[in-house]
Order: C-alpha cells, then structure tokens, then sequence
C-alpha cells in the first residue's frame, strides 16, 4: 500500500545505513520483532509441554535417561488410589473455591458499585490479598490454623465459651480439606471483585432507569440487566479462576503440603512430590498431563463464552 | 445466596431514583444494613491476615505463646527481634537481592519481548497476525504447575540448574504472554495516523516504535511493568523446583524451606520474614494501585 510510494520519497533523501534498511524491510522486522517472544515461549514453553507429554510416557528419573514404557505410567496411577484421591480433592477444591470465590466477590463488587466513601481506597485496601505473595499469605493462615495457638480457637474457646477443644484445622482430612479451600477463596475474592467490578461499571445506568420506570423489582433488575450483561466478564473471569485454581500448587504446598497422610494433596502438589521431590520424573510428568483434559474444557467454555460477547455488547468493541 | 444478591441488587435504585424525603431516615438505616456492614465485614476478614502477620513479627515470645496473660491483639512491649534475627542470623538479605535481582531481570526482558511482539502484531499487520496472536493468548492459558517437571529437565539440560538465570529465562513463560495482551491493547488505543504521518515523514518503523508508539504507550508500559514485577516476585514453583542451593532461592521458597526446620516453628521470625517479603510489592503497589486496577480490569476486558 501506501508504503511502497513512500520508500521511492526517501531514496531521494541520503541513504540510510544497510542495517537501517534492514530494519525497515517489513518482513524482515515481523521476524525481528517476534523472535524474542516466540522465542522464549517456544524453548521454555512449547517445547516443555511437548517433552512433558513424552516423558509421562517413560520411565525417567532424575540423573537417569528413560525408556519408552507406553502407557504403564497412565495404567500405574489408574489403580492408585493416592492419585484419584488427588484428582477427586482437586475437583471438589475448584468447585467449592469457584463458587465461594464467585459468590462473595459478586457480592464485594455490588457492593463496592454503590455510592460509597473512600472507593478507591477500599479498592486497594480489598486488592492487597492478591497482590502479597501467595505463599507468605499462606504462611499467615498456617499460623492462624496453628493446632495449639490458633486465634480462632482462643475465641471460640475461652472468649465465647462456645467450644471445650481448640479447633482441630489441619490435622484430619476434612477439616484440613476445607481450611484450604477457606484460604485460597479469601485470596480469590479481590481479583473476581475488582474484575467484576470493572464489568459492572460498563453496564449503563439508563438501563436500570428505564427497568424503574417500567416497575422492576430488585431482583428483576438484577436477573434481566446486570447479570446478562456481566456474563461474557464473568466467564473470563471464571474461566481463568477455575485454571488456576485447579492447577494450585502453592497453598497446599505451604500449608499442609498434602498432608495429612496425603488427603489434601492436588494433582500439582502430588505430580510434584512424585517427580521432584521422589525423583520419578515420567509419573510426575503423567500426573501433571492428567490434568490437561480438565483444563481443555475450561478454556473451551472461555472460547465459547467470548464467542457469545459479540451479539450481547451489539458492537464490536473488541 | 440468591437472597443476599437479592438484596444488594436493590441498592443501585439508590443511585438511579430520586428518592422521596420521608424515606430518607429507612433509606439511611437500610443502606448501614445493606452495604456498610457487609463492606466492613469484607474489609475486617480481607484484612485480617496481616494484621495478624504484622503484630506476630512484632510480639516477643512470651506474648506470642500466652494468650490468657497478654491480650493477643495487641502487642505489650513491640521487639524488632525476630526482624534483626532475620536480617543478621539468616541469609535473608541476600534471598532478597536474589529476589530482585530475578524480578527486575525477568520484567526487563519480558517487557522487552512484549512490546516488539505486540508491535508486530498490532501494527505491522502481516499475514497472520492474529493467529500469532491469539497462539500467545493460549500461552497464558498453559499454567506452571503442568510444565515444571519438563522444564526442570530442560533446564537441567541448558545447564541452567541452581542458577538464578533459569528463572530469569522461565517466567517470561507467564509474563510474556499477559504482557503482550495489555500491549497490543494499549496499542490498539494510539491512533494509526500518528504513525502514518510519521511514515509521510520518512521515519523508519524503529523510529516510529521509539518516538511515537512507546512514548504514547507509557501507561500501558507501566501497568504491563509493576504486574510483570509483582508476579515474578510472587512466583513459587518454578523457583522451588530448579534452585538448590540456600543462598541463592528467592523469597517465598528460602522462608518455607529454609525458615521453617524442625518440630517447633519460629512463628515470630517466620511472620516476619513475610512481613519482609511482602512489604516491597505492597509498597510498590500502593504507588501504581491504578496501574494495577487498570491492567487487571484492561487484561480481563481485552
């Protein structure tokens, strides 16, 4: 186009430089641009993925190249009861952090959409759990959840009187299942809070005018108005939040590191136990691209749900 | 659930109505019901964690362990000795420097890859531009947890192991992709006439990337900067799994491997050494916290 007359304009000026000329050959600074990127991503990206799912089709450990064993590694964990224990515990824990995470950040982001003093303070005060390191946070809860000096226990038992025992968090299984989940939801809340938020302000208030003035209810407003149009946001939202909380590695690993005997255990926390820490690379490996299917379905939802964005914004604002 | 929304879905009538003046007083009461209480309740709990992280690295033993003598939400007599054990009896400082040193290198050069990246795809619009695009959007999709075992063996293979350039060189993996995605955004908002006129003018696309794209794109530079910097030093696995040696593991894995040894918890200098290490992007965040919000909100949206 329009760029080819111009390089005949700046012939007549003198001559750049060969390395200049290069640099404005546009092929050649597609490929130059690209490369640190792609680059990057193919060598410690790409090609571990690929390497990944051949190594959980072998037998390697560490310091020890492996052989091609088929599918043993796959049959091996179907008839182990730890990994369907970890599969099981990272299902329920996504599901149950999903949905707590969602309802109180919807929750959060309602009510930060109001009128009120101090926003933009409280938006920071409510984002600061998701900016803190995840495992530093954790630590925190570790000693909120301390068996003997737990803060909630000297509540409930010696301010309100309302328990004989010190609370028992993180030393059997389901107690210590769901003092996890409780800590990832409290670091989930603020991102889904500000994300949702941040739809909730696109949404136009003549909208709700117009619903008043035709006699909605609250409910109605919020069924009809708020949530179709905060849909294509939360299900990005969701779809990112289900990703990374299936793949969680590092509260589990802080807090109980799968503990106790190995019923907290996510697929991360066990593919990393068995591969790192054990040395068994190929099983570690088939763990970690078990979890590729689950994660297959989360980003087709995201496909689709982006799909959906376009005929319910009516423009093209992409 | 659904009653509570119910409940707080009512609230924006409060913005869109003039409401009428008997109502006013209910009005009031309703809304400290409706929206202050929950909101501080959010707060408290959201909260609540460093509290208690901040007065447990302050609180000398005897306090931190005696609950029926010492009120344990407040601190008797403040010690800064879990923090001078910290600073002079561990390697502390010196997984701090680690810690930058890999945060500023990963940032620099993930920046420096995403804005030639998003450059390409945003503006020189070849052939097949958005497909390049999109594959790095799946990149981000790809989560660490299913690529350290492979990459550990890679870079045990580059003869990266136990060296702080392997994470240098790995958390691009997480950052390029978010980084180029709120480029090509920002990108997306200088408008193309800029750089044709500057084309008009005889400017090379280097010149034009220097001299009008990047100079425009300062916030989005920023935004992409303080979050790329943020998630490196938060990052956990990839340091976990290819640093070996004491001295040389960032932050959050030293305090977890390093502080945390034997039966009996060092809950004073373990507080504080998250205190510490926590202090530098809360710090850094409370400067940008728009920054923040808007490449949060702008990344999601995109």
């Amino acid at each position: 186009m329009t760029v080819a007359t111009m390089t005949d304009w700046t012939r007549a000026r003198p001559q750049p430089g060969w390395l200049a000329r290069l640099f404005d050959y546009k092929p050649f600074l597609v490929v130059a641009c690209l490369f640190p990127a792609i680059g990057l991503l193919t060598v410690f990206l790409t090609y571990p993925l690929g390497l990944g799912l051949w190594l959980s089709f072998t037998d390697t450990k560490i310091g020890r190249t492996g052989q091609w064993v088929g599918w043993d590694n796959f049959e091996y964990l179907m008839e182990d009861p730890q990994f369907w224990s970890a599969v099981f515990y990272s299902v329920f824990y996504t599901a149950v952090a999903t949905f707590g995470k969602f309802a109180l950040g919807l929750w959060l982001a309602l009510l930060l959409n109001n009128h009120v003093p101090f926003k933009s303070l409280l938006r920071a005060i409510i984002l600061l759990p998701w900016i803190v390191p995840t495992v530093l946070s954790a630590l925190a809860f570790w000693w909120l959840y301390d068996p003997q000096f737990s803060i909630f226990s000297y509540l409930a038992v010696d301010v309100l009187g309302i328990r004989e025992k010190p609370f028992d968090f993180l030393s059997t299984t389901w107690p210590a299942r769901w003092s996890l989940i409780a800590a990832n939801i409290w670091r989930g809340i603020p991102f889904v809070a500000i994300s949702l938020l941040a739809g909730l302000q696109t949404i136009s208030p003549s909208l709700y005018e117009a619903a008043l003035l035709d006699g909605s209810t609250a409910w109605q407003r919020f069924r009809y108005i708020t949530f179709p149009l905060l849909l294509p946001i939360l299900a990005i939202v969701m779809t990112f939040s289900i990703i990374f909380t299936f793949t969680d590695f590092q509260l589990v690993y802080a807090i109980t590191r799968g503990g106790p005997i190995n019923s907290t255990h996510l697929m991360a926390t066990l593919a990393f136990q068995r591969g790192i820490a054990g040395g068994e690379l190929g099983e570690g490996a088939a763990i970690a691209v078990s979890m590729i299917p689950f994660l297959v379905v989360a980003t087709l939802f995201s496909y689709f749900a982006l799909a959906r964005r376009k005929w319910q914004q009516g423009e093209a604002n992409d | 659930m659904t009653d509570v929304v119910k409940v707080e879905a009512e609230t924006p009538s409060g913005k869109a109505t003039v409401v009428p003046e008997q109502m006013a007083w209910d009005n009031k009461a309703r809304r400290m019901v409706t929206i202050y209480l929950p909101l501080a309740c959010f707060v408290i709990v959201l909260l609540f964690p460093f509290y208690w992280m901040t007065i447990t690295a302050f609180k000398p033993n005897a306090e931190l362990y005696d609950y029926k003598k010492y009120n344990p939400f407040w601190i008797g007599s403040p010690t800064l000795g879990h923090i001078k054990h910290l600073l002079f009896e561990t390697a502390y400082p010196s997984w701090l420097l680690t810690t930058m040193g890999v945060a500023v290198g990963s940032t620099v050069l993930s920046l420096f890859s995403s804005v030639l990246a998003a450059y390409a795809i945003q503006r020189l619009r070849f052939k097949g531009s958005q497909y390049v695009g999109l594959g790095i959007y799946l990149a981000y999709l790809v989560p660490p947890s299913i690529l350290f075992i492979p990459l550990a063996t890679t870079v045990f293979q580059l003869g990266l192991f136990d060296s702080p350039l392997a994470l240098i060189l790995t958390f691009p993996t997480f950052l390029v992709p978010f980084s180029t995605w709120l480029l090509i955004g920002y990108f997306k908002s200088i408008p193309y006439e800029l750089e044709e006129c500057a084309l008009i003018d005889g400017a090379t696309r280097l010149q034009i990337l220097r001299r009008i794209t990047l100079p425009l794109a300062v916030p989005g530079l920023i935004s992409a900067g303080i979050f790329s910097f943020t998630l490196s030093w938060n990052e956990f696995i990839y340091s976990l799994a290819f640093i070996q040696s004491s001295e040389k593991k960032t932050v959050p894995v030293a305090i977890l491997t390093e502080l945390v040894s034997g039966d009996v918890y060092q809950w004073g200098a373990l507080m504080a050494g998250s205190l510490l290490g926590s202090l530098p992007v809360a710090i850094f965040y409370s400067f940008f916290v728009d920054y923040y919000v808007s490449s949060l909100t702008g990344a999601v949206k995109e």
